[in-house]
């Protein structure tokens, strides 16, 4: 696995724990309205982020949220377990 | 319906292997206060709550011990791997490689099998947010004995990210059950 996967990775580990947080605070703060712009800013960070990643590098979710190269690459290894942070 | 990410929620990473942190950490895999029992209690009670804002809460964090699940396996796999027979058995895991190998399965540090009696649902909001609130804390000192029974930085790093995440839930369920009684209050008419 090459390192830049790794920290593309990682990068969006980051954005999306910002989107994980800021989403449970908004589940009980829903009319925090600058909350509200912060995770609509990141999770539109967080999209590009994982395109870009899933061009290189395969789907990051299946089920028909994204597409595939040929050959179905979601059955590439390494999975998430195996990869050495 | 849930759909699976291939990613881990925090990079879960592992200096060296340790049978024995292996074997302690089983307790947040399978244990009474580890993350399946979380899981699986917030999926099933959520769907009792009076109100949009109490089901959301149990639904994504039920959603987030899920991930977490994931990240105490890759741990206890991680500190697993290539460990010879010999120093498993040496090590105290000689009854769980008869049973699993190196293999993940949902049991707690004594080898005890999860088992649903480990959780709860009332059918009763109030009763199931003190409850998962009550939960939060043993999971959050949980994470502290482990992070005591460590001194591998790597594992010590990912534990206290979980840890962290136990106070964020606590403090989410307490909104609620707050928010919730509120709501209930306010449905009675005299």
């Amino acid at each position: 696995m090459d390192s830049n996967q790794i920290s593309m990775l990682k990068k969006i580990m980051e954005i999306e724990f910002t989107c994980i947080d800021l989403n449970l605070y908004l589940d009980t703060h829903p009319e925090d309205q600058k909350a509200l712009q912060d995770y609509n800013y990141y999770s539109n960070q967080l999209s590009i982020l994982k395109q870009q990643y899933e061009q290189f590098y395969g789907p990051l979710i299946v089920f028909g949220h994204s597409q595939s190269q040929y050959p179905w690459k979601w059955v590439d290894d390494p999975w998430p377990w195996e990869i050495e942070y | 319906m849930w759909v699976y990410e291939k990613k881990l929620q925090y990079p879960a990473k592992v200096c060296k292997p340790d049978v024995k942190m292996a074997k302690y950490l089983i307790a947040q895999y399978g244990g009474p206060d580890g993350e399946l029992a979380a899981a699986l209690r917030y999926q099933t009670q959520r769907f009792v709550m009076p109100t949009g804002k109490a089901k959301a809460v149990l639904t994504d964090i039920a959603t987030e011990e899920l991930a977490h699940l994931e990240i105490i396996a890759t741990l206890v796999f991680k500190l697993l791997k290539g460990v010879p027979v010999e120093i498993l058995k040496r090590e105290g895991l000689g009854e769980y490689y008869t049973e699993h190998d190196r293999g993940l399965f949902y049991a707690d540090t004594t080898g005890m099998l999860w088992t649903a009696a480990y959780i709860q649902a009332k059918g009763d909001a109030i009763a199931d947010l003190h409850e998962d609130m009550a939960a939060e804390e043993k999971a959050r000192t949980t994470y502290e004995h482990l992070i005591n029974l460590t001194d591998d930085p790597c594992v010590k790093d990912t534990l206290r990210f979980l840890r962290e995440r136990e106070i964020v839930h606590f403090q989410r369920f307490g909104e609620t059950l707050v928010q919730v009684r509120e709501y209930m209050e306010s449905k009675k008419f005299f």
